[in-house]
């Protein structure tokens, strides 16, 4: 008996042991842990939040203190007279803004990926660059672009262009839903645009030509072959889309907030604002549940369909539909898309940077003020700010955004091939399983109500981490975590590249975990690293949805700054930062395209 | 050098049970080639063998010491066995020139620099590849990265050497330079190996052993003359030999300290001395009689059939230059020949067959066991 005892020890001495040395144990448990404490911890934290009483409503709530269980602020959210403002209106116009977007976005980005992929439009090269750039740049800027040209007299600061020069605007499209949905739209179409084309480049054209053989019309091959093949990411891109829009801050807050037209992200935003946390974090709530329904429909009804999306073999071979006349009358129409709504507002906004004061063409009105002008140089302008350029705040702007996103995207980065190596080395382990589950939910939050999240969870002490609130360290953490679904995506993408071969091969020489993922597996995954890297550091740099609610004046980034900037009416400064984040965003852009030679539009979906 | 002991294994993923309790003993300096069709637990064993995967019940010994004790979840790593492994993929590292490739282990046990230099080099010129030491394995064809992985093997003179279908991804004339150099390499060097393959042939060239899956069951270990001539049972019979061994079916019982075997190609009879110990010794019981195809003779029939010869009706004739297959249908039987060289024959024929009923293996039906053996030293040589 008594052997059976040692025995029985010896077994769980070696199984612990066993466990331990196991680096893919060790970070597995590390990000289980950590993770938890990032996602569900705060997750649990702001739901237990609405349900309690705080100090400055003691008064509201008769017979309460501070931190008793209520549900005064879900009443007060959902059945009370305010519900309507706070709650059901808001959440009409995000839901009307995210389906009008979708389905214009869906339309647009499809017509476009058939013409380019699959027609013999001219100029398909010039059309695919310049169909992404509004996907590339922030959706705010956008927005800005808009002001700039539709803006009229009803809210204070400069006009926007067409007022200038005599054309009275109306509201509704200066203003509210309409000029919303179109500015979210031109952002996002380039979604559907890319994940269609992509579907489409898969699709061998033989199964088309199958149709012409037995005499089916181009018509009649586009509606019963070609659609039905790409449906499936048709589906998908309409779902992202809307999950996507339904949460986004920037646009609604730049082009609606000002008249009182709310959306749940910015009625988020402003009850933030205002103090009530509690109902802030609700709505953050709702939000999160929304979202979620979408994904899990998303998986729901498309992942079993995806698959066929690629039917049809190998692609390869691919003619093209010949347009015949209509060819030079829609290059045209696409011709004028570009100018118009791409390149237009952008020379536009660039312009009125160097115009003392808009609407006047005069050569003594031009000039490089906003920019470089010291500050009180021009006392009667704007309180004698200071041109960008020379400006305190903007520098520090820079600093900062740069210290963000090189800091965020590298973490995240690493993170994210650590992560993708549990992930594709677990894949069918349960542990694999739960760190890519865990890994996905800062996905389904969107991004305003992420913040919200992380102010409830580091505005105070908390365990061994201090109060963040207000530090640079809370905005890496947020930055990094929110971006921990993209950054494990590439990583377990590029683990997956490398087989299990290799590394065990290198295992039975002895070589240790560090030493095998130093001298194997980084070498061999720094492409997938660096593209990795580039598409965070890039949404990094134009995010403003995420970090808005944590950031201070002393403490901004470029986006933030701008975005102070035309909330006070300091238009023309706001403007001069959009063309640097322009600048910066399409130089990082280039140069990361020269150096990793990946296609980052490709992996932007 | 080294004798490998394997007790009692049992291996799982999940609910798969892949290896069922494997007893297999590895001989100092054998050859030993774990044979059978793909998913039979056959690379499993190996990777057990590695401590690339851990069984959860058995023991392994190496030269009489504990390496593996799934009981007291006791398993030495990989790099503490004293093995080197070949993989099916290579897995050179595709950043690493040859000669990195096969220092890489060297480097960690952190030899001098030229005594690296002389094992690498010396490893190289043994595969003759030293030429592309600087060389990238992108840039070196298949069969000379194939070289690279064995050469990354020997280079540590490892005391067992793991080969996991080595050849599966060469070309068929590659193939057999590299079994004839593999097996050059084990003689040189008298390392212990254990070779993983599905092919029958390269199994039975190469080896000094062989181990015969099914099923995650070891169904055979044997020398490979008797493995390809008394095939333990059935399903072994039925896998080793190309063309595949002529199954004829047929009644026998124990009679006069003799097994009495009636057949449809006629009626024989064992003595004693050919049993397996496994036949039963009462009542009659159904047997199959297993005849390798190229025992068999044939002969064109002109004019009257000869008595007491078996008859059949040729079905198909297949030559392919150096061997020709002929199918013959005796009754319901469809017996497979294969003759040397070119045989011009057409199907419809009548043609008489010769059989050999020393070399005929037989197996209860029931069990699938040999009962009646070929004597080894009868058959091979003739």
């Amino acid at each position: 008996m008594k052997s059976d005892i040692d025995t029985r020890k010896l077994r769980i001495k070696n199984k612990i042991k066993n466990y331990f040395s196991n680096p893919y144990n060790i970070i597995v448990l590390i990000s289980v842990i950590l993770l938890s404490y990032l996602i569900i911890v705060p997750l649990v934290e702001i739901i237990a939040t609405t349900f309690r009483v705080v100090q400055r409503d003691v008064r509201r709530i008769p017979g309460s203190k501070p931190g008793d269980f209520t549900l005064y602020y879900w009443t007060r959210l959902l059945f009370s007279e305010l519900s309507s403002s706070l709650l059901y209106k808001p959440l009409l116009n995000s839901l009307f803004i995210a389906l009008s977007v979708s389905i214009i976005s869906i339309t647009m980005g499809g017509v476009m990926a058939w013409l380019l992929v699959r027609s013999d439009i001219k100029g398909k090269k010039f059309f695919s660059l310049m169909f992404v750039i509004p996907y590339i740049l922030p959706s705010w800027s956008m927005s800005m672009a808009w002001s700039a040209v539709f803006k009229n007299g009803r809210v204070g600061g400069i006009p926007g262009f067409l007022s200038m020069i005599g054309i009275n605007t109306p509201d509704w499209l200066a203003y509210g839903p309409v000029p919303i949905i179109i500015v979210l739209s031109l952002h996002y179409y380039a979604y559907a645009y890319l994940l269609v084309s992509a579907a489409l480049k898969s699709i061998n054209s033989e199964l088309e030509e199958m149709g012409e053989v037995v005499g089916a019309g181009k018509f009649l091959i586009l509606r019963k072959i070609t659609f039905p093949l790409v449906l499936p990411s048709v589906l998908s891109a309409f779902i992202l889309t809307f999950s996507r829009s339904i949460g986004t801050f920037s646009v609604p807050a730049y082009l609606g907030m000002k008249v009182n037209y709310y959306t749940i992200s910015t009625m988020l935003y402003s009850q933030n604002s205002a103090n009530s946390k509690a109902v802030a974090y609700a709505i953050a709530l709702i939000m999160i549940v929304i979202s979620s329904l979408n994904i899990f429909i998303n998986q729901k009804a498309i992942g079993a369909r995806k698959s066929y999306a690629t039917i049809g073999g190998k692609g390869g071979r691919s003619t093209v539909v010949k347009l015949g006349w209509k060819r030079h009358l829609i290059f045209a129409l696409l011709l004028i898309f570009v100018i118009v709504a791409i390149i237009l507002p952008l020379v536009i906004l660039t312009v009125e940077t160097f115009m003392l004061k808009p609407g006047i063409f005069t050569l003594d009105n031009f000039s490089l003020h906003y920019w470089i002008g010291k500050e009180g140089s021009m006392p009667n302008l704007y309180e004698g700010e200071a041109g960008i350029l020379s400006n305190k705040l903007f520098w520090n702007s820079i600093w900062c955004t740069f210290k963000l996103v090189i800091l965020t995207s590298f973490i995240a980065s690493v993170i994210g091939q650590l992560l993708g190596y549990v992930i594709s080395r677990g894949r069918r382990k349960l542990s694999g399983k739960l760190v890519e589950q865990l890994v996905f939910i800062p996905y389904l939050i969107p991004s305003i109500a992420f913040g919200a999240i992380y102010i409830s969870m580091f505005a105070t002490r908390h365990g061994i981490i201090p109060a963040l609130y207000g530090s640079f360290a809370l905005l890496v953490l947020i930055s990094v975590v929110k971006n921990l679904p993209f950054a494990s995506r590439s990583g377990t993408s590029s683990m997956m590249q490398i087989s299990s071969e290799i590394e065990e091969a290198a295992i039975i020489e002895g070589s240790g975990f560090f030493h095998r993922f130093r001298k194997i597996i980084l070498p061999l995954t720094k492409g997938g690293f660096f593209s990795g890297f580039m598409l965070i550091y890039i949404g990094v740099m134009k995010e403003l949805d995420l970090v808005i609610l944590l950031l201070t004046p002393k403490m901004c980034t470029m986006s933030y700054l701008a975005f102070m900037y035309t909330n006070e009416n300091y238009e023309p400064y706001a403007y001069a930062i959009a063309v640097v984040i322009f600048i910066l965003t399409f130089g990082s852009y280039w140069i990361g395209g020269k150096i990793s030679k990946v296609d980052l539009v490709g992996g932007l979906n | 050098m080294s004798r490998i002991e394997l007790k009692n294994i049992d291996k799982y993923y999940g609910s798969n049970h892949v290896l069922k309790n494997l007893n297999l003993t590895i001989e100092d300096g054998a050859f030993m080639t774990l044979l059978g069709p793909s998913g039979c637990g056959k690379t499993t064993t190996l990777r057990v063998l590695s401590g690339l995967e851990n069984p959860q019940n058995g023991v392994i010994l190496m030269n009489d010491e504990k390496i593996v004790d799934a009981a007291t979840e006791f398993f030495t790593p990989p790099d503490k066995r004293k093995l080197n492994l070949v993989f099916q993929s290579y897995a050179l590292w595709p950043h690493m020139t040859v000669f990195e490739n096969v220092a890489f282990g060297l480097r960690i046990k952190k030899l001098a620099k030229e005594e690296i230099k002389r094992k690498v080099d010396q490893a190289l010129e043994r595969l003759q590849i030293l030429e592309y030491s600087a060389r990238y394995p992108s840039e070196l064809s298949g069969g000379q990265q194939q070289r690279v992985a064995i050469a990354r093997a020997i280079v540590s003179d490892p005391e067992l050497l793991l080969m996991d279908e080595p050849l599966s991804n060469l070309d068929a004339k590659l193939r057999m330079d590299m079994r004839s150099e593999i097996k050059r390499l084990h003689m040189e060097m008298g390392t212990t190996v254990v070779y993983v393959t599905h092919d029958q042939s390269e199994a039975l060239t190469m080896s000094t052993h062989i181990a015969v899956f099914f099923n995650g069951e070891l169904k055979q270990v044997d020398t490979p003359i008797n493995v390809y001539t008394n095939p333990a049972n059935l399903e072994v019979a039925a896998f080793i030999g190309t063309p595949r061994t002529n199954f004829v079916e047929g009644r026998a019982r124990y009679e006069d300290e003799s097994l009495k075997v009636d057949t449809v190609i006629g009626e024989y009879s064992y003595k004693e001395n050919t049993f397996t110990g496994e036949e039963k010794r009462t009542g009659e019981f159904k047997v199959v009689v297993g005849i390798r195809p190229e025992q068999i003779t044939i002969s064109r029939i002109k004019g009257e059939i000869p008595p007491n010869s078996i008859v059949g009706e040729v079905y198909s004739v297949m030559p392919s230059g150096s061997e020709t297959l002929v199918e013959v249908n005796v009754g319901d039987t469809k017996i497979l020949i294969k003759l040397m060289g070119l045989i011009r024959l057409s199907p419809g024929e009548m043609v008489s067959l010769g059989f050999s009923p020393d070399n005929f293996t037989v197996y209860d039906k029931d069990s699938g066991r040999l009962i009646k053996k070929v004597d080894v030293s009868d058959s091979d040589i003739k």
